[in-house]
């Protein structure tokens, strides 16, 4: 999953030219229909929508599918137990959505730089300036948010292998309490480089 | 060359069982352009190094960069004084290349075609140009250590401390990250196990126990380190 969400993939197509405030308030608009008139219908809508979306966006078919690849695990385990709780109707509503929206969010990062991210963050929140908001402190915020997800994911990665060669993969205290330790233990990193480069003094 | 003043600086850090000295009260004056600080592990060589940038700050006495006191003008002290961690993973915050040199640029190039060109620019002078869109993940290490550096040098500084950043490297990287350290023209304060780089500084530092036990040519130093571990 960690091949698409939150990393950029340069281009000149609509999507990418697109302002990406009108993208943010797009995708938040759609994000708020999809859970509104939650039906099947509406989560195949969804995702014919996001299918063409990632097409304008040209993303690259394997890295698609990478991504997909890790989300398919999680959205089958989902699928089974709404399937045997709330029957098939159900099922396809919530993991339709789900896969839609994330992919919708793929579709944001994928034609949006952070830096682009962070101007427009940034100057949305210019009027709170007053009200003693920081807006570029949020805006950071937002943007290592975005990027905190890829480097989650390769930290568990990581977690995982270690635990496989120590011959710990099936205990979850080997998995868990490392993966924890070494997030927060990333994140007071990455606030110290912050720190360090004057970022956000 | 900037003048960096530790004046009786004492570093301290709380633990379960009470207060431990990190660093024992050191006053040193560093003026050279290439200052080496070595010792073994945990000696208090790379706290004597962040206590430069304002990353900790002293229990007790001063740490002053040009005049400027680090804890209570760190904003300006961090904008002359640059850092480099041991590993770059952590000091690398954007997913791509450009990106992470565009967030150094952000207060001196609010316009962002002017940020993404000055970010160019920076990436083609240190060798990094033709990956400007690469995802940082998907960068070697030697890669990922030279990025970190351009990232904390876009902005033009006048010193950088760099905390051991060769150790995660191979040779070829070592030898092409020490020769860039030593070709700036900011003032490096390096710390380092590398003892062939210690010896290509104007000063070396000793640091054992939290307390610095030699200090002057880098020769004579690292002799003496060497002549102190069995």
């Amino acid at each position: 999953m960690s091949d698409l969400i939150g990393v950029y993939q340069p281009g000149t197509t609509f999507l990418h030219r697109m302002p990406a405030g009108a993208k943010l308030v797009a995708m938040a608009v759609i994000s708020v229909v999809t859970v509104v008139y939650r039906s099947p219908v509406t989560s195949v809508v969804l995702l014919v929508v996001v299918a063409a979306l990632l097409a304008v966006a040209r993303v690259r078919l394997a890295l698609l599918l990478r991504t997909l690849r890790g989300l398919l695990v999680v959205m089958t385990v989902i699928t089974a137990y709404q399937v045997w709780q709330q029957g098939w109707q159900h099922a396809v509503t919530v993991v339709g959505a789900l896969v839609g929206l994330i992919l919708l969010a793929t579709v944001l990062t994928v034609t949006t730089s952070v830096d682009e991210m962070l101007d427009t963050v940034t100057r949305a929140l210019g009027p709170f300036r007053r009200v003693g908001v920081d807006p570029d402190l949020v805006a950071l915020a937002f943007s290592l948010m975005i990027r905190g997800i890829p480097t989650t994911i390769e930290l568990a990665r990581e977690t995982r292998q270690a635990a496989m060669a120590r011959g710990l993969e099936r205990n979850p205290r080997a998995l868990i309490t490392p993966m924890v330790l070494r997030t927060v233990a990333h994140a007071r990193a990455t606030g110290e480089a912050l720190h360090a480069r004057g970022v956000g003094d | 060359m900037s003048r960096i003043e530790l004046q009786e600086a004492r570093v301290c850090a709380e633990t379960g069982r009470g207060e431990v000295e990190i660093l024992a009260a050191t006053t040193l004056t560093l003026t050279e352009p290439r200052i080496a600080l070595i010792g073994a592990n945990g000696s208090g060589k790379s706290t004597l190094a962040r206590l430069v940038n304002g990353l900790v700050t002293p229990r007790s006495g001063r740490v002053v960069v040009d005049g400027l006191d680090v804890t209570r003008e760190g904003r300006e002290v961090r904008r002359r004084v640059a850092f480099a961690f041991t590993d770059p993973t952590a000091q690398l915050v954007m997913p791509t290349v450009i990106e992470d040199v565009s967030l150094s640029l952000r207060r001196t190039h609010p316009d962002r075609d002017d940020r993404t060109r000055a970010a160019q620019a920076v990436l083609d002078r240190y060798g990094l140009g033709d990956l400007a869109d690469r995802s940082v993940h998907s960068l070697s290490g030697g890669q990922r250590q030279l990025l970190a550096l351009a990232g904390v040098l876009a902005t033009d500084p006048d010193v950088l401390v760099a905390d051991e950043p060769t150790t995660l490297l191979d040779l070829a990287n070592t030898r092409k990250v020490a020769d860039l350290l030593f070709s700036l023209r900011q003032q490096l304060l390096l710390v380092t196990h590398d003892l062939d780089l210690a010896m290509r500084s104007d000063r070396a530092v000793l640091v054992d126990g939290g307390r610095v036990t030699a200090d002057g040519a880098p020769r004579e130093v690292v002799d003496h380190y060497r002549a102190g571990v069995p």
